[in-house]
C-alpha cells in the first residue's frame, strides 16, 4: 500500500486542551477514509489540520511524498465540503462551481464546459442559473461537492457533509457520494459522527476518542473485531458483561463460566468485560454440547420493526438479543418465556475492565 | 553548529502565506490609524492635564486647582443632575413609545416610528433654539415657565427631545426580541396582566432599559450644543471645556475638565458593554416571535400616547422651521427667506453648508471603507490574536470618548510642532479624520455583526480553490454586506452633518462647518438665521436617509435577487 497521505505524531493543543494527541495515520491513494467518533474527539480538528486550516502544535503531514506541514491551505492540494455547504449566496450555481476555475485562466469556454460536466456529474445539469437559496439542502450540498471537485484536487475533504440534511436525502446522497468517489478515484477523507454513514461509505474507518486513534480498520474489522471497549461500545449495539478471566480461554461471569478465544494480553484473574453483539446471540438449532449454553428468561420484548430486541436474564447475567420476527413466530417467544441460547466463543470479545 | 535545532525536531507549524502576511500588515496599519485617530490624541490630552501653560510638568496641580474652584466643580454636579433627570424622563417615555411600537396595534405604525427618529437628523442646538422661540424671553408661552427657560429646565427639555430617538431605537430592539411562547405559557397559567408585565416583559427588556439609560446619560453629559444655546448661566462640564479653551485659552484646565468629562462617559460605556454581553443568549433561535393582536382599550391608549409625543417632536422641529421663516420674532410674523441668506450673518455664508456636505461625503466614503475593511481584517486575519485584540479595543474606545474631549485631544496632538502630521491641522482632512474617529465604534460593531453572520468557511473554501482572499472579499463578502455598508455610510454622513462638539476646536475659517456656523450665528444673537441653518441640516440628512430607504426598497430588490427563495 503506497501511502498517499502520511500523518506522523500530530499533536494539536488549544491552551490546556489537547485536541490531538500524537496521532499517526496513513491514507492510501484512491481510498475513502472516514474519521468517526463522538463530538469533541478531535476528528474535525484532524481534518482541518490536514487542510492547513488549523496549525498543528507539532508533527508532520506529507501528501504524495511532499511535506506540507508548514504550508498554508492555499498551497496544499485539496478540495473541501462543509456541513454548512458554504456556498456563496450571491453567486449563481454556475459561478459557484466555476469559482476556482476562473482564476486559473482556463478560458471562458473551457470553464463553462467543465462546470457543465461537473453539474452533470452531481446530477444537477439544469441548475446552473439558480442561486443557492433556490435549491434544497441536498442540492446545495451537491453543488458544494461539484465546486470542491472542479479543480481536480488530489484529496477531497468532507466535513460532516450529510449532517444537516433530512434522513431520506442523507441516505440517497451517501450512495451517490460513494459512487462518485469510486468513479473518480479521488482520495477522500470524511468526518462523521454517524457510525452507519461510516460503515456504509468507508473503505477504512478511523475511530477516534479524546484526541487519539482507537482503531483503524475496514468496516467489517471495526464491527466484528473492535480493538477497544470504546470502539465496541461506539460502533453498533453491544452487551457488556463484567467478569474475571479464569484462564486464557475462559471467563467467569458470576456463577457462569464461558469459553472464549485464547486471550494473550491479559493475565489470569484479571477483571474483564466480555462483549457480545445482540445479533450474535444464537437461539435456533443449538447442537447438543454447544459451548456457552445458557437458559434464559425473556423479561422484555421490544418491537423495533424488522426485528425484536429481547431483554434476557440468566441469574445475574442480563443481556439483550436481536430476534427476527420469523424466529419469534417459529419459537413462540414472548415475555416471560424461557429458552436456551448460546454465546458463540468466537463472537465473544474480552477487554480489560 | 547545532543542525538538530533547525531540523525536523523543531515543532513544525503552519507558515503564514503571503496573503496572511498582507492581512496582518493590514491589521497593524489599522492599529496605527486608530491609534492616531483616537489613542494618541487622548494620550496628549491626558499629558496636558499635568502641565502648566509653558508645558512644564506640574503633577496634580491642575487637578487640585480644579477641585478647589467651586465654580468648576459645581459644573460637574450640574452635569450629573441634568443627565440624571433627563435619563429619568427619557427612558420611561421611550419605553412606553417602544412598547407601543412593538406590542400594540397602531394605525400608521411606520409613521410614528419615523417621527420618533427625526431628532437624529438635527444638530443638538436645534431643540435649544426652538425652546427659545417657544418659551424664551420673547416666546409665545413664556408665561408657562415664568419666562425662565434658560438653565436647567431648558436643557432638560431639549435633551429629552435630542436623546429620545436613541432610547427608542434600543428599547424597540429589546422589546421586539420577545418569545411569544413565554406569554402563552403565562396566559395558560392564569397570570394577571401586571404579573405578566413584571415577570416576562420587564425582565426580557431589562438589559435594553439599562443600555438605553447608559446611552442617554452619556449623550446628555457629553452634549455641548444644547447647554451652549439654552444653558444661560447654568454651567455644565461641556460648556466649561469650551469656555476654558476658546474663552480663556487655558488649555491645561480645559484638559482637566475634559478628563473629568471622560470619566462618567467611560463608566457608562463600560456598564453598557457588560450588559450587552449578557443580552446575547436571551433569545434562542427557536423562539416564536410575538405578534400583537388588536385590543381596543390598549391600542387606543397607546395611539393617543404616540400622537401626543409625536406632536411634541414635530412642534419643536416645526417651531425651528417656522422661526427661521419669520421676519422679526415676535413683532413681525410675516414670512421671509431673508434668514436663509447666510452671507448676511456669517462671513462664510452658504460655504459652511457646502463644507459640511463635503466633509460628510468624505467621512461617509473614506470612513466606510476604513470601517468595513478594518472590521473584515480584524475578523478574518488568521492567527495574530494579540494584535487583533488591540485593534478591537481601539475600535471600542471612541464610543467612550465625548466629542469635545476628542476634539481637544486633537488640538494637543496634531497642533504640536514636533508632530509630523502637523500639516493636517486646520484642514478639511482633520475634520474628516476626527469625525470618522469619533463615530468609529458603531460602524465597526455593525460591520462586525454582519461579518459574523456570514459562513466562516468562505475563506477556507477560497483557499482550497486557490482563489486569493481579496477576491472573495470583493466578489462575495462586499455584495452580501452591501446593505450594511450603506447603513454605515449613512450613519457617518448624518453624524458628520450634525456634529458640533468634536469639530468646534478644529475648523479653520476656510473649513467652517454648518453646525459650527449655526452655533456662531446663534452666539451673535441672530436666532432666526441659526434656526434656518439647522433646518437646512435637518432637511439634508433626512433627504439622504430618505434616498437610502428608497434605494433599499427599489434598487436592492434587483441587485439582491439572490436573497429570494
Amino acid at each position: 500500500m503506497t501511502s498517499f497521505l502520511e500523518v506522523r505524531n500530530l499533536t494539536k493543543r488549544f491552551g490546556d486542551f489537547t485536541a490531538l494527541d500524537d496521532v499517526s495515520l496513513d491514507v492510501a491513494e484512491n481510498e475513502f477514509v472516514c474519521f468517526l467518533g463522538p463530538s469533541g474527539c478531535g476528528k474535525t480538528t484532524l481534518l482541518r489540520t490536514i487542510a492547513g486550516l488549523e496549525p498543528q502544535s507539532s508533527g508532520t503531514i506529507r501528501q504524495q511524498g511532499r511535506d506540507v506541514s508548514s504550508l498554508p491551505p492555499a498551497r496544499r492540494d485539496f478540495g473541501i465540503v462543509f456541513q454548512s455547504y458554504a456556498l456563496f449566496p450571491n453567486l449563481s450555481v454556475t459561478d459557484n462551481v466555476g469559482y476556482g476555475l476562473a482564476s486559473r485562466r482556463h478560458g471562458r469556454a473551457a470553464t463553462a464546459a467543465r462546470v457543465a460536466e461537473l453539474l452533470a456529474l452531481v446530477g444537477l445539469p439544469d441548475a446552473g442559473a439558480k442561486y443557492p437559496a433556490q435549491l434544497s439542502g441536498g442540492q446545495q450540498q451537491r453543488v458544494a461537492l461539484a465546486r470542491a471537485l472542479a479543480t481536480s484536487p488530489g484529496l477531497l475533504l468532507l466535513d460532516e457533509p450529510l449532517s444537516a440534511l433530512d434522513a431520506r436525502v442523507r441516505l440517497r446522497l451517501r450512495h451517490e457520494i460513494k459512487a462518485l468517489q469510486r468513479r473518480l478515484g479521488v482520495t477522500t477523507i470524511m468526518v462523521t459522527h454517524d457510525q452507519e454513514e461510516a460503515l456504509t461509505m468507508a473503505d477504512r474507518i478511523v475511530v477516534m476518542n479524546h484526541g487519539v486513534i482507537e482503531q483503524v480498520g475496514t468496516p467489517q474489522e471495526i464491527y466484528r473485531a473492535p480493538a477497544t471497549a470504546f470502539v465496541a461500545d461506539f460502533v453498533g449495539a453491544m452487551n457488556f458483561l463484567d467478569g474475571i478471566l479464569e484462564a486464557p480461554d475462559r471467563v467467569r461471569l458470576g456463577a457462569v463460566t464461558l469459553a472464549c478465544l485464547p486471550q494473550d494480553g491479559l493475565a489470569a484473574g484479571a477483571k474483564v468485560r466480555a462483549c457480545v453483539r445482540p445479533e450474535d446471540v444464537r437461539v435456533r438449532d443449538l447442537p447438543a454440547g454447544v459451548a456457552n449454553r445458557l437458559t434464559v428468561e425473556v423479561t422484555d420484548l421490544d418491537f423495533v420493526g424488522a426485528f425484536c430486541r429481547a431483554t434476557l436474564r440468566a441469574g445475574e447475567i442480563a443481556l439483550v438479543a436481536d430476534f427476527s420476527s420469523n424466529l419469534i413466530r417459529d419459537l413462540g417467544v414472548s415475555a416471560g418465556a424461557r429458552l436456551d441460547v448460546a454465546l458463540p466463543p468466537d463472537r465473544l470479545r474480552i477487554f480489560a475492565a | 553548529m547545532s543542525l538538530a535545532a533547525a531540523g525536523p525536531l523543531k515543532a513544525a507549524t503552519v507558515r503564514p502565506s503571503r496573503e496572511d502576511v498582507a492581512m496582518r500588515l493590514g491589521v497593524v496599519a489599522l492599529a496605527a490609524i486608530l491609534l492616531t485617530m483616537v489613542g494618541l490624541p487622548l494620550w496628549a490630552l491626558l499629558a496636558k492635564g499635568f502641565q502648566d501653560h509653558e508645558g512644564r510638568f506640574v503633577g496634580l496641580a491642575n487637578y487640585a486647582a480644579y477641585f478647589a474652584t467651586p465654580a468648576l466643580f459645581n459644573s460637574a454636579l450640574n452635569s450629573f443632575e441634568v443627565a440624571a433627570i433627563s435619563t429619568l424622563i427619557v427612558v420611561p417615555l421611550a419605553f412606553l413609545y417602544a412598547y407601543a411600537l412593538t406590542r400594540a396595534v397602531l394605525p400608521a405604525r411606520w409613521l410614528f416610528q419615523g417621527i420618533s427618529l427625526i431628532p437624529i437628523f438635527a444638530p443638538s442646538l436645534l431643540p435649544g433654539i426652538a425652546l427659545i422661540y417657544l418659551f424664551g424671553t420673547q416666546g409665545f408661552f413664556k408665561a408657562l415657565v415664568g419666562g425662565q427657560i434658560y438653565g436647567m429646565k431648558g436643557i432638560v427639555i431639549a435633551q429629552v427631545f435630542y436623546c429620545f430617538p436613541h432610547a427608542v431605537l434600543i428599547l424597540t430592539t429589546a422589546l421586539r426580541t420577545a418569545d411569544a411562547r413565554l406569554y402563552e405559557a403565562a396566559d395558560a397559567l392564569g397570570a394577571s396582566k401586571l404579573r405578566v408585565f413584571l415577570t416576562v416583559t420587564l425582565p426580557g427588556a431589562k438589559y435594553g432599559v439599562i443600555s438605553a439609560a447608559m446611552v442617554v446619560f452619556t449623550l446628555v453629559i457629553t452634549d455641548f450644543g444644547v447647554a451652549k444655546v439654552i444653558g444661560g448661566n447654568f454651567n455644565v462640564l461641556a460648556t466649561d471645556v469650551y469656555k476654558q479653551v476658546i474663552g480663556q485659552q487655558n488649555f491645561s484646565m480645559g484638559a482637566v475638565v475634559g478628563m473629568v468629562l471622560l470619566l462618567p462617559a467611560a463608566l457608562a460605556f463600560t456598564v453598557d458593554r457588560l450588559v450587552q454581553r449578557r443580552q446575547v443568549a436571551l433569545l434562542t433561535a427557536r423562539a416564536v416571535p410575538l405578534v400583537p393582536k388588536p385590543k381596543l382599550a390598549r391600542d387606543a391608549f397607546f395611539t393617543v400616547f404616540c400622537v401626543v409625543v409625536s406632536v411634541g417632536i414635530l412642534s419643536i422641529i416645526g417651531m425651528a422651521a417656522w422661526g427661521s421663516l419669520i421676519k422679526y420674532w415676535p413683532y413681525n410674523l410675516s414670512l421671509t427667506w431673508a434668514n436663509y441668506r447666510f452671507e448676511a450673518f456669517d462671513a462664510n455664508g452658504w460655504d459652511s453648508y457646502f463644507n459640511s456636505i463635503r466633509m460628510a461625503l468624505w467621512a461617509a466614503t473614506a470612513g466606510t471603507v476604513l470601517v468595513f475593511v478594518g472590521a473584515w481584517l480584524t475578523e478574518k486575519t488568521r492567527g495574530f490574536g494579540a494584535m487583533r485584540g488591540v485593534v478591537q479595543l481601539l475600535a471600542f474606545l471612541p464610543m467612550a470618548v465625548p466629542g469635545l474631549v476628542l476634539g481637544l485631544g486633537y488640538i494637543f496632538f496634531f497642533n504640536a510642532p514636533s508632530n509630523p502630521l502637523n500639516f493636517l491641522y486646520a484642514t478639511m482632512a482633520i475634520l474628516v479624520i476626527n469625525t470618522v474617529g469619533h463615530f468609529y465604534t458603531v460602524g465597526h460593531l455593525t460591520a462586525t455583526t454582519a461579518l459574523k453572520q456570514i459562513d466562516p468557511e468562505f475563506e477556507a473554501v477560497s483557499a482550497s480553490l486557490k482563489v486569493p482572499v481579496w477576491r472573495t472579499f470583493l466578489r462575495v463578502t462586499v455584495p452580501i454586506c452591501l446593505p450594511v455598508i450603506l447603513d454605515i455610510a449613512i450613519y457617518l454622513f448624518v453624524n458628520a452633518m450634525t456634529t458640533v462638539s468634536s469639530v468646534i476646536f478644529l475648523y479653520s475659517p476656510d473649513t467652517k462647518l454648518a453646525s459650527v456656523a449655526a452655533l456662531n450665528i446663534e452666539e451673535a444673537g441672530t436666532t432666526a438665521a441659526a434656526a434656518a441653518l439647522c433646518v437646512v441640516i435637518v432637511l439634508t440628512s433626512a433627504a439622504v436617509k430618505g434616498l437610502h430607504l428608497l434605494a433599499d426598497r427599489f434598487l436592492f430588490d434587483r441587485l439582491q435577487a439572490w436573497r429570494r427563495r
